[in-house]
Order: structure tokens, then sequence, then C-alpha cells
């Protein structure tokens, strides 16, 4: 367990109803993000996070390239995505399909992932921004259950600042 | 997931927060109490749609009323958010989490690369 250098947290918002749009710093070079973003062997030590053990990371990284994640949770499920790549620009920019595997129609219901590395002196902005076919999916997407209007309940939640916390 | 069926319903907040004028409504309260005709007008609405919204906003307990001489006056009540707030942050939490093990990754590639001389890429 190394000691991380920056303490940073993701932070989500949600710009539009469709919309999910993550957003960290790391304090390492555009190059070594976008590596780590796109070799197999080290997206399997992150992107399954601590729900399990990634078995499966297929990536052509070309325009028009498959790729494929599968994650067996610690309850035994398998979890798995894939998409196709539509832009791809190395250290800056990767735009591409993402299709959760259990969900029906997963091709149909697709989102679209806009990653971008922005540089900040040295260190890497990375966001995401998810953009999903409808609010429904977005919502399945996140796996919540809830049907629209979250991004609008939470800017209100923000600026009534009520006594919530 | 469980949820998803049951989407016509508008007894939780989620559900009343996902029509565009009730969202005008809790904007406009958001601001402070107001009677219900200086909604009608920020709205420019009829009246009758006016309380439907109000009345499904009471229901789920995102505003709440009160009388004061002749006027009903509405306040916004956020508490029935909260849940919502919490979903976001769940997320929030679930990819802080995996940017954490990115970062250990970085950290690794960097020690790499430094060790190098910088032959990498």
């Amino acid at each position: 367990m190394v000691a991380v250098t920056s303490s940073g947290t993701a932070v989500v918002t949600l710009p539009a109803d469709d919309q999910i749009l993550i957003e960290r710093e790391f304090a390492a070079p555009k190059h070594l993000v976008y590596k780590a973003l796109t070799t197999p062997e080290l997206v399997k030590r992150w992107w399954s996070s601590d729900y399990g053990d990634m078995t499966v990371a297929d990536i052509d990284l070309q325009v028009g390239g498959k790729w494929r994640y599968v994650m067996v949770t610690k309850d035994g499920n398998e979890v798995a995505f894939h998409g196709e790549y539509r832009e791809i620009v190395p250290n800056e920019r990767i735009v591409s399909t993402e299709a959760y595997e259990g969900a029906p129609d997963a091709d149909a219901n697709a989102a679209v992932n806009t990653i971008t590395l922005t540089d900040a002196d040295g260190s890497t902005i990375l966001t995401v921004l998810v953009q999903c076919p409808s609010k429904d999916v977005r919502d399945v997407i996140i796996n919540s259950g809830m049907e629209v209007g979250m991004q609008k309940a939470y800017d209100y939640l923000e600026k009534v600042a009520v006594s919530l916390i | 997931m469980v949820r998803m069926a049951r989407a016509a319903t508008t007894a939780d907040a989620f559900n009343a927060v996902a029509e565009p004028r009730r969202r005008q409504i809790l904007d406009a309260l958001a601001g402070g109490e107001r009677p219900v005709n200086d909604l009608v007008e920020r709205l420019g609405l009829a009246q009758p749609q006016v309380s439907k919204h109000l009345r499904v906003l009471r229901e789920v307990g995102l505003v709440e009323v009160r009388e004061e001489g002749r006027q009903r006056m509405y306040r916004l009540n956020g508490q029935p958010l909260k849940p919502i707030h919490d979903w976001v942050k769940g997320y929030e939490r679930s990819w802080s989490k995996r940017f954490d093990r990115l970062e250990e990754v970085l950290e690794e590639l960097k020690k790499e690369e430094d060790g190098d001389g910088g032959s990498d890429e």
C-alpha cells in the first residue's frame, strides 16, 4: 500500500439529464495516465476497484476496434462491459461506446464515454463524460433505479443547503 | 434496479422532481417561502395546474404549506432530496476507489520511468 501523492477524490456531476461527468486530478503526466488507461495488464489492476477481480481486459486500441472488460465480483457474479473505439488521440482523448452486458438491448442502450486528459502543471486532470442515450439509461448505468430529474434535484440540494448532512 | 418498473408513480421525491414544472416550483421556493399566487405568476400557469403540482410536491414532503391570513404560503423542504444526494455521493465514492487504484498504478509507472531515465514512450 503505497502512500498516494494526492488525496484527491473523484467529483461526479450531472451536467444534463442524460450525462454523467467524473473528474479527478492525478499527480502523473498525461502519457502515463493514458498508458494506465489503455494497457490491459494495467487496467486489470485498477478498473474493478475493490469490487472484484478483472478476468478480461481486451483492448483493440484503434478506431472501430473493440474493447471488453469482465470482472468477477466477490460473490461470484460476472459483470461485463464492452464497446467500440470511435476516436483516439493518444495521450489526449478517447471516445468509445460502453455497453453493460447485463442490460436488455445492451448495444442499443450503450453510452458514449469521452475520456479527456488535460495537463495541469505536470499533473493530469482526467475527465470522463458519460453520454447516455436517454435519462433512463443513465439511471440504469448508475444502478440507481431512480427515473429522472437527478441533476435538478441535486442542484436544489446545493442551492438550498438545507440541513441534510 | 428493482425499482425500475415503477416509473409511473409520483410517490417519491425522484419522480416528483422529474416534472419540469415542479422543478420550476422548487426553484422558485428555493429563494424563500411564497404564496401560491406568486407561483402562479412566476410559472405563467393556471392556478389549478400549479395547485396540482404543489399537491404532488406536498405528498412527497418536498413542499410544506401554512396558512397566513387568507394566503397559503409554500416553502421548500429539502430533506426528501437527501437520497438523491446520497446516490450521487455513492457513485462518486465508487469512482474515487477505482481512481485510488489507478493512482497506485501511476506511482509505479512514474518510478519505472524515472528509473529508466525516461526511455519509456
